[in-house]
C-alpha cells in the first residue's frame, strides 16, 4: 500500500514541531504540509482535499479544538489526531466527543504514532473500496435517470424496461413531482426509438383550443392569427415519443381527438383536409384518479382504456423513505457538477430531517430542497440550517409530554414556521395558510414575527 | 558517486573495529568510496538538559561542514538521540543532503543478552538507512528492505541490511 495518495497537514505554532514532525511524516512517503496557525489551517482545509489532520491543542488564536470542530462540520471523513502537551481527561475527552480520531502527547513515541498512522490509512482504504462498492450497487438501483432500491420501484424499472422495447401506450399515474416526465423519459432513452425525437406537452398549461392548435398543427388561415402553416407536437415527435403530461386535465372535444389518433395513427392539421400519418409512441402522465372521473363521466372511458394499456403507479416519495440516501447522493453528485462545487454529501443532523419530512412536492421538493442547501452551504458537507427545512416540532401537533399551548401560539408557531419554509415569502405562505396577504401582514406585524419566520427580539 | 566519510562523534572512546563494520555495510550498498575521519570534538551542543538526550538536527547541522564535496557525512554517536517531536530516534538524516547521524544508545538489549555482535549489525542497518535517505531514498514497504521504517528495535531486526531493488534503481536514478 503506497502512502503517497495520503496527505497529511500538520498544525502548530512551533515551527520545530512543524518542522520535525512534516520531515518524520515525509520519509514515510506521504505528501505533507504544514499550518502555523488555527486561521491558516481551516483555509488550506477549505481549499485542498485533506486525509489526516494533526493539530496542535493549545495555539494562540483559533486552538486545536475550534480547528477540529470545524474540520469535522466540513469533511467527517477527515481523521484528526490532536496533540497536546500534557494529557489530560477533559481534553482528551473533549476532543474525542467532537470526533478526533485519537491524541498524541508531545513528545511522541514513535513506535505509537508510526501505527497510529499506518491504522489510519488501512481505515481510509477500506473507506474508498466502499465509496468504489456503493458506487456500483447505485448503477444497479439506477434505471437512467431515476435510483431507487425500494422493491416497488424495482418492479416498476423491470416493467419499464420491458414496456420500452414495445410502441405500447403507457400511462404514468402519481402524484406531482414523483417522477412521472423522468420515468416517460427513461422509456424513450431505453426503447428503440431513442434516437428518435422526445416532446413534451402540458395539457393543463393551455386552453382546449390551443392544446388542439399545440398538438396537431394547423393550415395556412385556419384561425384568426395562423399566419402560416405550423406542426403540430404529434409531427413534431414522429419517430419518437410524445409525452402527454396531465392528460387527466384535457377537455371533452380534445378527448375525442386523442381517441381518433390513437386508434388510427393519423389525424388531420386544424383546417387542413388530409390525413398527417405519424409514427409515435404515447406516454401520457396524470395526477388525477382517471377511473373516477370516468366513473363521474368526466373522462372518455374508450380514451381511458386506449391509454392504460401499460399502467405504471410512481408510488409517493414518503412510502419509499428507504430510497432518500440514496436520492440525496444521486442529485448531490448532479448538482455538484452542475455548480462546479464539491459536494460530499449532508450532515446526520440533516440527514434525519430529510428522512422525517412527509414530502408532500415529492421527488421534485427534495430536488429543490437540496439544491437550496447546494446553494447555501458554507463547505462540501450541507447542514441542517441549510436545507430550509420547517422544524418539525413546530410542523405538527405539540409534543404530548409538553405543556399544552393555546390556540393562538399554535397559530403563531405555525404561521412563522411556513414563512420560514418559504424563505419570507409572503404570497406563497398566505397561500398555504390559506388566508389572503394582508391577514397573514397583520398576524406577523401582531406577533412581531419577521419575513424569515424569527421573531423580533424583545416582542414577546 | 562521491566519497562517503563515517566519523566518531560520541563521548566515549571511539570504537574503530565497528565504524570498519558499518563502513563495509555502507560501502556494499552505496557502491561509493568510505573513509573515516577524526571529528574535531564531540557535539555537546547538541545536548538538551531537559531532556538528558542529544538533538539529532543540531548535529546534522554540526557535521554539515564536515562533508565531502560531492559527498555524504555519517556521525556515529553513543548519546541518546532526539527529535523535537518523538522521545527518540535511532538517528537522523537530510532527505535528499549530505549529512546523517546515528546512535547506538538504543540498539543493545538491557540485559545484553546478544552482546555487541547484534549491536553491530543493528548499526550497519540503521547506517545504510539513514544514508538512504541522504540519497533521497523516502520509507520503503517491500518486505525486508533496509529502508523501512523501524520505529523499535524489533523493527530493525526484522528487516534486512540491503536495499531492495526498487530501492536500487531509485539510487540508480531514471
Amino acid at each position: 500500500m503506497s502512502n503517497e495518495r495520503t496527505r497529511i497537514l500538520v498544525v502548530d505554532d512551533e515551527e520545530i514541531v512543524r518542522e520535525s514532525l512534516g520531515g518524520w511524516l515525509e520519509k514515510d512517503g506521504y505528501f505533507v504540509a504544514t499550518a502555523p496557525d488555527g486561521a491558516k489551517a481551516l483555509q488550506r482545509l477549505e481549499a485542498e482535499p485533506w486525509s489526516i489532520l494533526i493539530v496542535d491543542l493549545k495555539m494562540p488564536g483559533v486552538d486545536g479544538m475550534q480547528v477540529l470542530e470545524q474540520a469535522k462540520k466540513r469533511s467527517p471523513e477527515l481523521a484528526v489526531v490532536m496533540m497536546t502537551a500534557y494529557a489530560t481527561v477533559d481534553t482528551a475527552v473533549g476532543a474525542m466527543k467532537l470526533g478526533a480520531y485519537d491524541y498524541l502527547v508531545k513528545p511522541f513515541d514513535p513506535e505509537e504514532l508510526s501505527l497510529m498512522m499506518q491504522k489510519i490509512v488501512a481505515q481510509q482504504a477500506l473507506l474508498r473500496e466502499n465509496a468504489v462498492l456503493r458506487q456500483a450497487l447505485k448503477q444497479e438501483y439506477r434505471f437512467r435517470d431515476l435510483v431507487s432500491k425500494s422493491p416497488a420501484m424495482q418492479s416498476i424499472f423491470e416493467l419499464a424496461r420491458t414496456a420500452a422495447r414495445s410502441s405500447s401506450t403507457i400511462l404514468v399515474l402519481g402524484e406531482s413531482g414523483s417522477g412521472k416526465e423522468v420515468l416517460a423519459r427513461a422509456v424513450h432513452q431505453e426503447s428503440p426509438r431513442s434516437q428518435g425525437p422526445f416532446v413534451a406537452v402540458s395539457c393543463a398549461a393551455l386552453t382546449e383550443s390551443l392544446l388542439e392548435s399545440e398538438l396537431f398543427g394547423h393550415e395556412k388561415g385556419a384561425f384568426t392569427g395562423a399566419f402560416a402553416r405550423r406542426k403540430g407536437k404529434f409531427e413534431a415527435a414522429d419517430g419518437g415519443t410524445l409525452f402527454l403530461d396531465e392528460v387527466g386535465d384535457v377537455g371533452p372535444k380534445l378527448q375525442l381527438d386523442l381517441l381518433r389518433v390513437l386508434e388510427e395513427r393519423k389525424f388531420h392539421r386544424l383546417g387542413g383536409n388530409a390525413a398527417v400519418e405519424v409514427d409515435v409512441r404515447i406516454v401520457a402522465a396524470t395526477n388525477r384518479d382517471l377511473k373516477k372521473a370516468v366513473q363521474e363521466g368526466r373522462f372518455r372511458e374508450d380514451l381511458f382504456y386506449r391509454l392504460n394499456v401499460i399502467p405504471i403507479l410512481l408510488p409517493p416519495l414518503r412510502q419509499r423513505r428507504e430510497d432518500i440516501p440514496l436520492l440525496v447522493d444521486s442529485f448531490l453528485e448532479r448538482l455538484s457538477a452542475e455548480m462546479k462545487k464539491p459536494l460530499e454529501g449532508v450532515s446526520t443532523e440533516a440527514m434525519n430531517a430529510l428522512l422525517a419530512h412527509d414530502w408532500p412536492g415529492n421527488v421534485r421538493e427534495l430536488r429543490n430542497v437540496l439544491e437550496r442547501g447546494a446553494v447555501v452551504c458554507a463547505g462540501s458537507i450541507i447542514q441542517l440550517p441549510d436545507l430550509g427545512l420547517p422544524v418539525r416540532a413546530e410542523t405538527g401537533a405539540p409534543a404530548k409530554a409538553g405543556p399544552l399551548s393555546s390556540l393562538e401560539e399554535v397559530e403563531r408557531r405555525h404561521v412563522a414556521a411556513v414563512l420560514s419554509h418559504t424563505g419570507g415569502n409572503v404570497s406563497q405562505s398566505a397561500r398555504i395558510l390559506g388566508i389572503d396577504r394582508v391577514t397573514l401582514y397583520n398576524k406577523m406585524k401582531k406577533w412581531g414575527i419577521r419575513r424569515d419566520g424569527e421573531e423580533n427580539s424583545g416582542d414577546r | 558517486m562521491g566519497p562517503i566519510r563515517i566519523g566518531w562523534v560520541g563521548e566515549g572512546p571511539p570504537d574503530r573495529g565497528l565504524l570498519g563494520h558499518v563502513g563495509k555495510h555502507v560501502a556494499r550498498a552505496f557502491r561509493a568510496p568510505v573513509e573515516t575521519f577524526e571529528a574535531p570534538g564531540a557535539p555537546r551542543h547538541a545536548f538538551d538538559p531537559r531532556r538528558n538526550q542529544h538533538s539529532s538536527g543540531e548535529i546534522l547541522k554540526w557535521l554539515l561542514p564536515l562533508a565531502p564535496a560531492g559527498g555524504k557525512v555519517l556521525g556515529v554517536t553513543d548519546r541518546d538521540l532526539f527529535i523535537p517531536i518523538l522521545t527518540y530516534v535511532f538517528g537522523e538524516a537530510q532527505l535528499g543532503g549530505a549529512a546523517a547521524v546515528i546512535s547506538t544508545a538504543r540498539l543493545g538489549d538491557e540485559l545484553d543478552l546478544f552482546g555487541p555482535r547484534v549491536v553491530r549489525e543493528r548499526l550497519a542497518k540503521e547506517a545504510v538507512h539513514e544514508l538512504g535517505h541522504c540519497f533521497g531514498l523516502r520509507h520503503c514497504q517491500a518486505p525486508g528492505c533496509v529502508m523501512g521504517r523501524s520505529s523499535s528495535v524489533r523493527d530493525v531486526d526484522e528487516k534486512g541490511a540491503g536495499l531492495c531493488s526498487d530501492c536500487r534503481g531509485r539510487l540508480a536514478g531514471p
